[in-house]
């Protein structure tokens, strides 16, 4: 798929992966290479494997990985610990960011900073420094020093807990952020904020796996890649104009390469 | 499912305070009968009228049965294979710390609590109880300048018989319940605190009680008398050795608060709580209770329960005076076998009376965790108020938890809230810290330090951070 030369080598690499929840398979074989300044798109109906690929590549507990390799730098992760992912630089901006009581967003963002840092032999911070850092981060996601005080997500609106997100991968700054439909339910204003948040975030050591259904996050952030995907398996793979072919004609369309397939 | 293989995996903290000192001391023999009592009070060199009140509890208890209400399920005690006296052997008469058994500082040492001149703490007066005896209480002359008396409360009886006989068991009558009977009957030491009129205690006062033997029960008594418009910050810490037997604690507490004085009275539990299968730890069943006896005085009861095998504790407040105010903060924590009952009484009786009560409940592995409260409004209480608010926090799916709020109201004017929740660490909730580079062990205790927080945020400054630690390495390797 990707025949040109690359002069760097992949940032992530999805071999022939499968996997399942509770015995039941959900992806059946996917394969996607991602190389440092490349913005892939996924696209794709309800429950065609899109989230559960992202989580997996998280190293989400729910799943078994019953075939295929993930590798992150050339290294296999396959049984990795979350947080020694997120540690080595994979960053995972969850679709529907979880509330946690009681716990403070700042304290949350600091240790979650902190444990990074220490993964790349970077000095910790302590609360003063980190607060002249968040501060400056902040900047990018246009948010409000208070949401720092509250617990994390906890009564945050939609579009709070999707700015928190950028927020933390602006934090971590990942090699490679899987932004999970980080465009749902956000209003055009807070679209072009977090678009803008994501721009500034990634660079040309950076890859980026944007899952969306829309074309008006592509619009303001223009993938190097569109894959569509459907019952665990990627179906197509194009360029740009691929995510505008499909806002054109529906998914529907893409059931006949299921066929040709 | 939390992911069970994790938590297996994970690196089991053993309990740190769980050595015995090797020591000789002087026990009497097992069992419990009126020549037994006459011997602990003779050994005290106590007044009369104390050894009275010993014999008069221990009739009252021997016709009494013991509860069985409360949630908890153990096996029969028997009360007649008890040691009740245990002491170290010392010289005589003790004039100094320079005389007191090595040993015995060596163990505080240990424990986190030096009694030396040189290395004990700066901003805490610290009075510690080994078995049945004190042991040594530092700071006595900077606090005598002030007025303020603290002591074991042997020493009291001797020195201060006067406020004994006035106080004891004013709040606590011996008959009360079937703990506090047997406490009344063979109360070996604890501790004695008294806080003259207009006086702020210069520094907080603290008390640490050690369990080293393995046969015999301790059985404090402790007394805090504030009077108008003194204030004072207490706080009780446990420790006991681990042994594969049960040992009996049965404690009783007094406060006794007059117009505008304040006693704010913290505990750190952590009594040895028995093994994973429940082979052995601390019977804890005290009784503890604060008497707001003057105008606009306030008692406030914080603890942290993390050990023993079984808890049963209700620090109440009894509301006389008016517009006082009574307050309960509590975390209890259970991991495997441990069974706690535990919450508070709120007796309204004085009018424009106030009470909070908040109390955090987690259990853990096979543990059973019970809120059992009683907020009372009685006819005089005219607008009185309370709040409530009862949090329980499940890990694992084999930990249970109970809340048994009893409101009984006899005052229409008067209004009371009650707030309840259950939640279970989810899955979703660590995987989400976890994707942020948090460590799992991390990632359940930020979990729960941020659910203890209201309570901790009430502890005094070095016990917040203590309990915030306690909680994270009981729960290591066990949250599953």
């Amino acid at each position: 798929m990707q025949s040109k030369m690359k002069e760097s080598d992949p940032i992530l690499e999805v071999e022939n992966l499968s996997a399942s929840t509770d015995n039941l398979p959900i992806l059946k074989g996917v394969s996607l290479t991602v190389y440092p300044g490349e913005i892939h798109a996924i696209m794709g109906r309800n429950g065609c494997g899109k989230s559960t690929l992202s989580k997996i590549i998280a190293g989400h507990p729910s799943y078994n990985i019953t075939n295929g390799d993930i590798k992150f730098l050339g290294e296999n992760i396959n049984s990795l610990e979350p947080e020694e992912r997120s540690q080595s630089g994979i960053f995972l901006g969850f679709q529907y960011p979880i509330e946690i009581p009681g716990v403070s967003n700042l304290e949350f963002l600091r240790v979650s900073t902190n444990a990074r840092r220490k993964f790349l032999n970077k000095e910790e911070l302590d609360t003063f420094d980190f607060e002249e850092l968040v501060k400056e981060k902040l900047e990018i996601v246009k948010m409000d020093h208070a949401f720092l005080t509250r617990s994390v997500n906890q009564g945050f609106s939609g579009g709070e807990k999707k700015r928190n997100e950028i927020l933390q991968m602006a934090l971590l700054e990942p090699k490679i952020a899987i932004l999970d439909e980080t465009d749902s339910g956000l209003d055009i204003d807070a679209l072009r904020i977090v678009a803008s948040g994501i721009k500034k975030i990634s660079n040309a050591q950076t890859g980026i796996i944007l899952i969306t259904h829309y074309q008006r996050l592509l619009d303001e952030i223009k993938p190097n890649y569109v894959h569509v995907m459907s019952d665990g398996q990627i179906i197509k793979t194009g360029e740009s104009d691929l995510a505008l072919e499909l806002e054109e004609k529906g998914y529907e369309w893409t059931d006949n390469f299921i066929k040709e397939t | 499912m939390v992911n069970e293989n994790l938590v297996k995996d994970a690196v089991k903290e053993p309990y740190k305070y769980g050595f015995v000192t090797d020591i000789e001391t002087e026990k009497i023999e097992k069992g419990l009968n009126e020549d037994i009592i006459k011997l602990i009070s003779q050994k005290k060199e106590e007044p009369k009228f104390l050894l009275d009140f010993r014999l008069k509890a221990f009739k009252k208890w021997q016709k009494m049965k013991e509860p069985d209400w409360a949630a908890l399920g153990y096996k029969k005690i028997d009360y007649q294979d008890i040691i009740y006296y245990s002491a170290p052997k010392q010289k005589e008469k003790i004039s100094s710390l320079d005389e007191v058994d090595p040993k015995l500082l060596e163990t505080f040492d240990k424990l986190g609590i030096p009694l030396t001149e040189q290395k004990k703490l700066t901003n805490v007066a610290v009075d510690a109880v080994f078995d049945s005896v004190s042991i040594a209480t530092t700071f006595r002359e900077e606090l005598a300048e002030h007025g303020v008396i603290f002591c074991s409360i042997s020493e009291a009886v001797k020195n201060h018989a006067d406020l004994i006989e006035k106080y004891l068991g004013t709040v606590v009558p011996a008959s009360d319940n079937y703990f506090a009977a047997l406490n009344s009957a063979v109360f070996s030491d604890g501790s004695f605190v008294y806080i003259p009129k207009g006086v702020t205690c210069p520094m907080d006062l603290s008390s640490y009680f050690r369990i080293n033997s393995g046969d015999s029960g301790q059985f404090e008594r402790t007394l805090i008398i504030a009077e108008e418009s003194s204030s004072v910050s207490y706080l009780e810490g446990c420790t006991a050795p681990m042994f594969d037997t049960n040992t009996l604690h049965a404690a009783v507490v007094e406060l006794i608060a007059l117009d505008d004085a304040s006693i704010k009275y913290s505990t750190v539990q952590n009594w040895y709580a028995g093994d994973e299968e429940g082979i052995g730890g601390i019977f804890n069943f005290v009784t503890k209770r604060g008497k707001c006896l003057g105008k606009r005085s306030k008692i406030s009861w914080s603890q942290v329960e993390t050990g023993s095998a079984i808890t049963w504790k209700y620090p109440s407040c009894l509301l006389l005076g008016e517009e006082s105010v009574g307050e309960f903060y509590s975390v209890a924590l259970t991991n495997n076998l441990q069974q706690a009952d535990t919450g508070t009484k709120m007796i309204h009786i004085g009018p424009k009376t106030k009470s909070t009560i908040v109390s955090k409940g987690i259990s853990a592995g096979n543990s059973k965790n019970s809120y059992r409260g009683l907020v009372k409004m009685g006819t005089k209480a005219t607008g009185s108020r309370n709040y409530s608010q009862c949090d329980s926090m499940l890990i694992g799916d084999q930990a249970s938890a109970n809340t048994f709020p009893y409101i009984k109201s006899q005052q229409a004017n008067s209004e009371i809230e009650h707030e309840a929740s259950t939640c279970r660490i989810s899955e979703d909730q660590l995987f989400y810290l976890q994707s942020r580079g948090i460590e799992f062990e991390e990632a359940v205790s930020m979990m729960v330090s941020g659910f203890c927080r209201d309570v901790f945020n009430q502890l005094p400054m070095e016990f917040a951070a203590e309990a915030d630690k306690l909680l994270a390495l009981k729960l290591e390797g066990s949250v599953g």
